[in-house]
């Protein structure tokens, strides 16, 4: 188990690093960008450059930029937006805002979504389940942003119940109602994803189970059908749904990124559209440093959850 | 008792007669057709009434997408200065609302300036009026009114060259259609200051109000007089004006002055025309967009049928070539196993590990000013596209490639490439098919999300998508929602019909998957 664990960590980061080599030097071969576009004193943008090292070789390059990472966690400083604000610094600054929306989205939509789903099992071929599936398949198809568009018409345009902008940290705190009350409409277009991806899956995982002899094994030894669900189906049905929802709740890190465009949220998933659309190379390089790494981690917590949640799943075994 | 017995162990030979000698005999015909592989899963799959539909509805939007640019006066360059933002409108259907009109609240100086649009031409932008309401407190009077998109455009300022100008006369001349409207002697205040400054042709009663509200002159009862105030001049060929007439319309009060229908500039001339009339001019069309126009004056039925265009393009090339890949790379993976196996797993491991926005944005930054946005699009799509087919025709091939035909047929001497294509992969046909097709709904997704996000711009390149207009359409989404519907409608369509044909395919091919996810 630990060997396979230890295994498995390791090839996770030889995979992250041959990806951000590959990323840093594709970014290093493009240009940089002009420096009278930057609109400043040019001899203060050489400078700085000179100073980053920007005109050493690439090796050269490749190992500052690991060395500042791994020593000082430095990421290099605002090229085209936040100039010469540190980026590590700014990025901090913005992964609350996607935490938060992310939470409450997550929140709501984990009970709503393993509810349908399990009702969705339990009454399987019935007109509920038929429902219960249509409105998952239409959920699960649309694109987020249909309905990103569709609640922020209604809620913030037609009806006017909520702010069109997320509030900032400077007016309220991150759990203040101020800004639950701004975030509702993300968290509502965010959630409906979530909860058809949920149900969907509950649905399949526990309808299988259902068909299980051990369940009616269950049933002949006299339990009632609540009990065996209980105790039987729905503790089997988990297996497969419990890393699921870890792997939600690592996302919640990593914000969404046309969510949080469509509702102006600053968070770290709207900082990575800005920096790819105004070419900030190292906020770029810090977001995908992050997003890979997210999705990594994510990835292995997942596969290695399943071992601890059933231990007759033995690891690294074919 | 003897003689009866008959001897069993000698029996004469004449005895024996054969049994149906000129009898052939052969296995019988078989009374039903024989169904094949594709067969069986089509007529599974005609029995699935959603899938059957959302095949249908993918077929028309495809036919759409196809067929509508060839017969569009529009394409997507079009763009028109004036109709801009207009309600769809449709001819045959006015009569369910889709007539390009909408209510306004306006106040009564906005009432008069609309409604004295038509009044020049005998038309109407004003389609219906409410009872006027009186706000209390203030006093102020406001109307609701139906406004027709089109009409409330009105007259327009255009500056022709002495050609085109000319060219126009002659039209006009040919044609008896008036398109060029006298000009207002307040052309100087309202062309620079008022928005609609060439609607303003009446007389105003307070002239120093530079707004579209400029106050109209009322009668007693509150109704405006709309009385013209056009330049005349004794002389057509007066000074620096240059008039055009049109026949039975001198304007003169003594038969010698003129209305000036032009006025000369450095470039040519400046004149006042009826919009709907210039425009059926320029293009030799009337304006009519079924879906409406977006900021910029594109036609919305066109964009969407272009970009639609696009994604199906996109999409198809990209689930065409991921399936070739992935077939290939999958076969060679699952089927020599062992150390093979596993260098190029790990390499589709990295692959797949890349966040796909990532790749994107690099092939972007990279390719996209040397082969174009598209095409590096489409590398995009394609580097990380054929991991999930790929991994599906692994695991069947670790499924089938130890069963017993495929050991026979190793023993009959068939060669590496012919177990490969002639007897594993068939087996593994119909989920490969359904992984293939359910990789069109994500592409025309992701290309949806990517233009949307303004990470891949196509319009340098006189194309549009579908994410493009839906963000074209964000910033307007409070005030003329339809530019952001009809696309918005389109993928979600889209998208329901891929996912349920996907689904229809997957339980036709493998019926001992129905109704299970994934």
């Amino acid at each position: 188990m630990l060997k396979y664990v230890i295994k498995r960590i390791l090839l996770m980061i030889l995979t992250f690093i041959v990806i951000m080599t590959m990323c840093f030097v594709l970014i290093k071969m493009l240009p940089l960008p002009a420096v009278k576009e930057q609109g400043r004193d040019v001899q203060l943008v050489l400078q700085r450059r000179e100073a980053m090292g920007y005109n050493k070789p690439i090796m050269t390059q490749y190992y500052l930029y690991w060395r500042h990472i791994l020593l000082a966690g430095d990421f290099g400083v605002g090229e085209q937006m936040y100039v010469g604000q540190e980026v590590t610094k700014i990025m901090l600054t913005k992964i609350p805002y996607s935490i938060v929306v992310n939470l409450y989205s997550i929140l709501i939509a984990i009970p709503i979504g393993l509810l349908l789903g399990i009702y969705a099992a339990l009454k399987k071929n019935k007109w509920q389940d038929h429902f219960i599936s249509t409105l998952v398949m239409l959920f699960y198809s649309v694109p987020s942003y249909v309905y990103a568009f569709l609640v922020q018409y209604i809620l913030c345009f037609k009806t006017g119940w909520f702010p069109l902008t997320a509030a900032s940290r400077e007016v309220a705190g991150f759990f203040s109602w101020t800004m639950f009350r701004s975030m509702v409409p993300a968290v509502i277009s965010l959630a409906f994803g979530t909860v058809a991806g949920l149900t969907r899956f509950t649905r399949a995982e526990l309808s299988e189970v259902l068909t299980g002899d051990y369940l009616l094994l269950a049933r002949t030894k006299g339990l009632t059908r609540n009990q065996a669900i209980t105790r039987h189906a729905m503790r089997n049905a988990m297996v497969p749904i419990l890393p699921m929802i870890l792997g939600e709740f690592i996302g919640i890190l990593g914000g969404s990124l046309i969510i949080e465009n469509i509702f102006s949220i600053p968070g770290i998933g709207n900082l990575y559209v800005t920096s790819i659309t105004v070419r900030d190379y190292n906020f770029f390089m810090a977001d995908t440093f992050f997003y890979t790494l997210l999705g990594l981690v994510a990835g292995l917590v997942v596969d290695l959850s399943y071992g601890f949640i059933d231990p007759r799943i033995k690891m690294g075994q074919r | 008792m003897a003689d009866k017995r008959i001897n069993l162990e000698n029996i004469p030979k004449e005895k024996f007669a054969l049994a149906g000698e000129n009898r052939r005999i052969t296995d019988t015909k078989f009374e039903t057709k024989p169904v094949g592989y594709f067969k069986d899963a089509f007529n599974r799959f005609k029995k699935n009434k959603s899938s059957l539909v959302a095949a249908i509805i993918i077929l028309l939007l495809f036919l759409f997408a196809l067929i509508v640019p060839f017969f569009s006066n529009y394409n997507v360059t079009f763009r028109d200065g004036y109709y801009k933002m207009l309600l769809p409108k449709s001819k045959l259907f006015s009569f369910l609302g889709w007539d390009g009109c909408s209510w306004y609240t306006v106040s009564q100086a906005g009432y008069d300036s609309y409604s004295a649009i038509g009044y020049e031409y005998g038309g109407s932008a004003v389609r219906k009026t409410s009872e006027p309401m009186v706000e209390e407190g203030t006093g102020k009077t406001y109307y609701k009114i139906y406004l027709d998109s089109y009409e409330k455009v009105g007259f327009a300022y255009v500056d022709l060259t002495e050609d085109e100008f000319i060219a126009l006369k002659d039209y006009q001349n040919s044609t008896g259609i008036q398109v060029c409207y006298p000009i207002p002697e307040n052309y100087k205040m309202s062309y620079q200051s008022v928005a609609n400054g060439a609607n303003l042709w009446y007389k105003l009663a307070d002239t120093s109000n530079t707004t579209t509200g400029a106050a109209l002159r009322h009668d007693e009862n509150g109704m405006p007089i709309f009385e013209n105030n056009y330049i005349i001049k004794d002389n057509p060929t007066y000074g620096r004006y240059d008039s055009l007439r049109i026949p039975g319309d001198d304007g003169g009060k003594n038969g010698k002055s003129w209305y000036v229908y032009s006025i000369k500039n450095q470039t040519g001339y400046r004149v006042r025309v009826l919009y709907s009339e210039y425009y059926k001019y320029k293009n030799g069309f009337e304006a009519n967009h079924l879906f409406g126009t977006n900021q910029h004056g594109q036609d919305i039925f066109v964009c969407l049928a272009m970009g639609a265009r696009l994604s199906f393009i996109l999409a198809i090339s990209v689930s065409i070539i991921n399936f070739i890949i992935g077939v290939s790379y999958g076969s060679v993976e699952g089927y020599y196993g062992g150390l093979v196996d596993l260098i190029m797993e790990r390499i589709s491991d990295i692959l797949s590990s890349v966040p796909f926005i990532v790749v994107a944005t690099l092939f972007q930054l990279h390719l996209a000013n040397r082969v174009g946005a598209v095409p590096s699009l489409l590398f995009a799509f394609v580097l990380t596209g054929w991991i999930g087919i790929a991994s599906r025709v692994r695991t069947q091939f670790y499924r089938f490639k130890n069963s017993e035909y495929v050991l026979a047929a190793r023993t009959l001497g068939a060669r590496d490439s012919r177990l490969i294509f002639r007897h594993v992969l068939p087996n593994s046909l119909g989920t490969i098919i359904t992984g293939t097709v359910l990789i069109i709904p994500g592409v025309i997704f992701s290309e949806s999300m990517l233009t949307y996000l303004g990470i891949v711009n196509l319009e340098t390149s006189g194309l549009t998508s579908i994410g493009t207009m839906l963000s074209n359409g964000q910033a307007y989404l409070s005030t003329f929602p339809h530019i952001i519907m009809f696309p918005a409608v389109f993928i979600s369509l889209l998208e329901i019909s891929f996912n349920l044909f996907g689904n229809g395919l997957r339980d036709a091919f493998n019926p001992s998957l129905r109704g299970a996810e994934e």
